[in-house]
């Protein structure tokens, strides 16, 4: 059971900027008459490391968990892993069969039918059309879609859309599965049920390598887990270790705990947290009762007639709560902006915060902020998971007899 | 350079497992992997039954349109071309004259434009999975053959309309349409690679169809090409084609000859170094979402 089955030695991956959509033809020619031997090469251009030297070991069975800020380099891991980008520099060898699950729906076409993209998903994602035949009446009842399939997909809810993709992606049965994020969208029973399936692959000694920024997903699922900051591992250990670790140091740099901190911003979100009385976890809300969030934000210029938007986003993306607040005058420095909340009676799961700042319909600052919020509230709910509503209120219930009616 | 510390490429496994696979920096020019993409011939087979599916399914009329168009052009050559500036026609109707042509011509102006825009149009899926991205301009070459088979039963239907009855010239037809084939995949591997590399190639590609179809007998018979222009004008190996094509259906024209070897020649070495330009884009086409 602890054959190694993915080795990478010093992956490294240069991009380079400026040779993105924009550039055409013409630029390229402009290029190679100004200096016709740079020009093809690229030299000059700027570049920069999405991943400068990682190295690692995967066992067979394992679950490893990649945590990190947005643009650390775990996808770019990833997609160097599956084959969709070659490294710059260093090598990886990988024994049995790889499957990828970068996107929910990969392939789908709007045009064809439920029973079409099943197939042509499949295919893709690397299951032959026996596997998928095979498979097929189970991925229609895990969809919950059976009277659908043959509907084309554009007719699809996004809720509908999302079972089936996932569907087809549950049952994708490699012996290596790495998979990017996907697991932040659809409902939260969907989410257990896929959680669910991915639990057994990792039993049936599956190997899996797993991105999220839901730490809390991380620590259920994984038994190993690596930090990449800044292109290159910074922690590797047991799940709650390296988390552990990663927490501390979002919390105590503040400033870096953004995703954002290009420096060239005038404004900038720097943290979020909660304030509840007789509790000290920032993240987690584990009460009905009232409670402030409050988000620190640094500005470098005098803002006037500005505008604070803040909403709050389920793990489907479907908007919870938002507000808009205007009129602020803000000087240079550093503010909090602290939303009151006498009580937040949503259903147990992962939640996102997001806000901006506008000026004058300008908007200077957007931040989708991290990490998640969990809401671990007491549960006010039906007891079956498919019955289990989007509020979660302690309601009230008697009975009343005729009698006390007319009385 | 990278490429120069890393150990040697071992030779790519079979299916057979346990499979290992080894990641690395690209190495150069030389990297053919065409047995890779035997290995994924589904996913081949499920990008053209994709792009004929969607193809019919969004179309009005459907597949009386692949009937249409090629008709109606049919019409207008005549028109023109036929009745109006007289043009010689190696002594065929002018209907059986422009079909027979516009056939094999449709098809490789739809399968170039085709193969020129797949990567571009499957951005999505090649930043989210790996397969060797040869299958995509091999689908949109292939999947234009649906169109193209029932062109040809028109065009057969045609033919015997106006009483001409094919002969044992026929035979050779297969030979053109893989030549038609070959000529639309080395072209369009460059294309779309090209393409990848800067968005302009897709707008400039229509004229390029229509700058190649006069420069091939599809409106006029290559008799009308002076004799001494005749072997630079067959290394356009859709001349070939064209001209084989009304010459294996009818049996009027010119048998193929020495300057069709000529224009195999040009095919396979386009086709061979679209191969190569094609793979060597492939590495950071991912890259450039």
């Amino acid at each position: 059971m602890t054959t190694t089955v993915i080795h990478g030695e010093s992956l490294g991956k240069r991009y380079r900027r400026g040779l993105h959509v924009e550039t055409g033809l013409r630029h390229t020619i402009e290029n190679f008459i100004r200096s016709p031997f740079s020009a093809f090469r690229g030299n000059g251009q700027e570049s920069f490391w999405a991943l400068k030297d990682v190295s690692l070991e995967v066992r067979e069975g394992e679950v490893l968990g990649l945590i990190g800020r947005n643009g650390a380099g775990k996808t770019t891991l990833l997609k160097i892993l599956s084959r969709i980008t070659r490294p710059t520099t260093g090598w990886a060898e990988i024994h049995g069969r790889v499957g990828s699950l970068l996107e929910v729906g990969t392939g789908f076409h709007p045009e064809l039918t439920g029973r079409e993209n099943t197939f042509l998903s499949g295919a893709i994602l690397g299951m032959s059309k026996r596997e998928i035949e095979r498979k097929f009446d189970e991925i229609v009842a895990f969809a919950e879609l059976e009277k659908f399939i043959d509907t084309q997909v554009k007719h699809y809810s996004s809720g509908m859309y999302v079972r089936l993709a996932f569907a087809v992606a549950a049952h994708l049965e490699p012996e290596i599965l790495l998979v990017d994020e996907v697991l932040a969208v659809g409902d939260i029973n969907f989410q257990r049920k896929c959680l669910g399936k991915m639990g057994d692959v990792a039993r049936a000694g599956r190997t899996v390598v797993l991105v999220s920024h839901q730490l809390n997903q991380i620590r259920r699922l994984c038994s190993r887990a690596a930090w990449i900051d800044a292109g290159l591992i910074r922690s590797e250990g047991t799940a709650p270790s390296v988390i552990g670790a990663y927490e501390a140091a979002m919390f105590s740099e503040g400033l870096s705990a953004c995703d954002h901190s290009d420096g060239q911003n005038l404004v900038r979100f720097l943290r979020w947290e909660l304030e509840v009385k007789d509790s000290n976890q920032p993240h987690v809300l584990s009460t009905l009762g009232p409670f402030h969030v409050n988000f620190q934000v640094e500005t470098r210029k005098p803002i006037h007639r500005g505008v604070h938007g803040a909403a709050l986003l389920n793990a489907g993306r479907d908007i919870v709560w938002a507000s808009a607040v205007d009129s602020l005058e803000l000087s240079p420095g550093f503010h909090t902006f602290s939303h009151g909340f006498p009580s937040l009676p949503v259903r147990p799961g992962a939640y996102f915060w997001q806000v901006s700042l506008w000026e004058d319909d300008q908007q200077l600052e957007l931040w989708d902020c991290s990490p998640e919020m969990i809401v671990a509230s007491e549960v006010h709910q039906h007891p079956l998971d498919e019955w289990s509503g989007v509020l979660n209120i302690p309601v009230s219930f008697r009975t009343l007899k005729r009698e006390d009616l007319r009385a | 350079m990278a490429s120069l510390t890393a150990p040697p490429r071992p030779i790519a496994p079979l299916c057979a497992a346990p499979v290992t696979l080894r990641i690395e920096p690209p190495h150069g020019w030389f990297e053919l992997r065409l047995r890779e993409v035997w290995e994924y011939r589904e996913l081949l087979y499920f990008f053209v039954w994709r792009d004929v599916k969607v193809r019919y399914k969004q179309t009005l009329v459907g597949v009386a349109w692949v009937i249409l168009q090629p008709l109606l052009t049919m019409a207008v050559f005549t028109l023109f071309f036929g009745k109006l500036a007289k043009l010689p026609s190696q002594g065929l109707p002018y209907p059986v004259f422009y079909f027979a042509a516009l056939v094999p011509w449709m098809y490789f102006s739809y399968s170039l434009q085709s193969a020129t825009n797949v990567v571009v149009e499957n951005q999505r899926v090649i930043t989210k999975v790996y397969f060797p991205r040869l299958v995509l301009p091999i689908s949109a070459v292939v999947s234009g053959l649906v169109d193209f088979a029932i062109g040809f039963l028109v065009l057969v239907c045609v033919t015997l309309v106006f009483g001409i009855h094919p002969g044992l010239a026929a035979l050779w037809l297969p030979a053109f349409l893989l030549l038609a084939i070959l000529t639309a995949l080395g072209v369009g591997l460059w294309m779309s690679a090209l393409n990848a590399l800067y968005r302009d190639v897709r707008y400039v590609m229509p004229f390029v169809a229509q700058f190649w179809m006069f420069a091939s007998p599809v409106a006029y018979p290559s008799s009308l090409v002076p004799e001494r222009w005749r072997w630079l004008y067959g290394l356009n190996p859709m001349a070939g084609v064209i001209d084989g094509f009304r010459w294996a259906l009818t049996g009027h024209g010119q048998p193929p000859g020495p300057v069709l070897l000529a224009s195999a020649g040009m095919v396979g070495a386009v086709l061979l170094g679209g191969l190569l330009f094609f793979q060597r884009m492939e590495g950071t086409v991912a890259d450039r979402a």
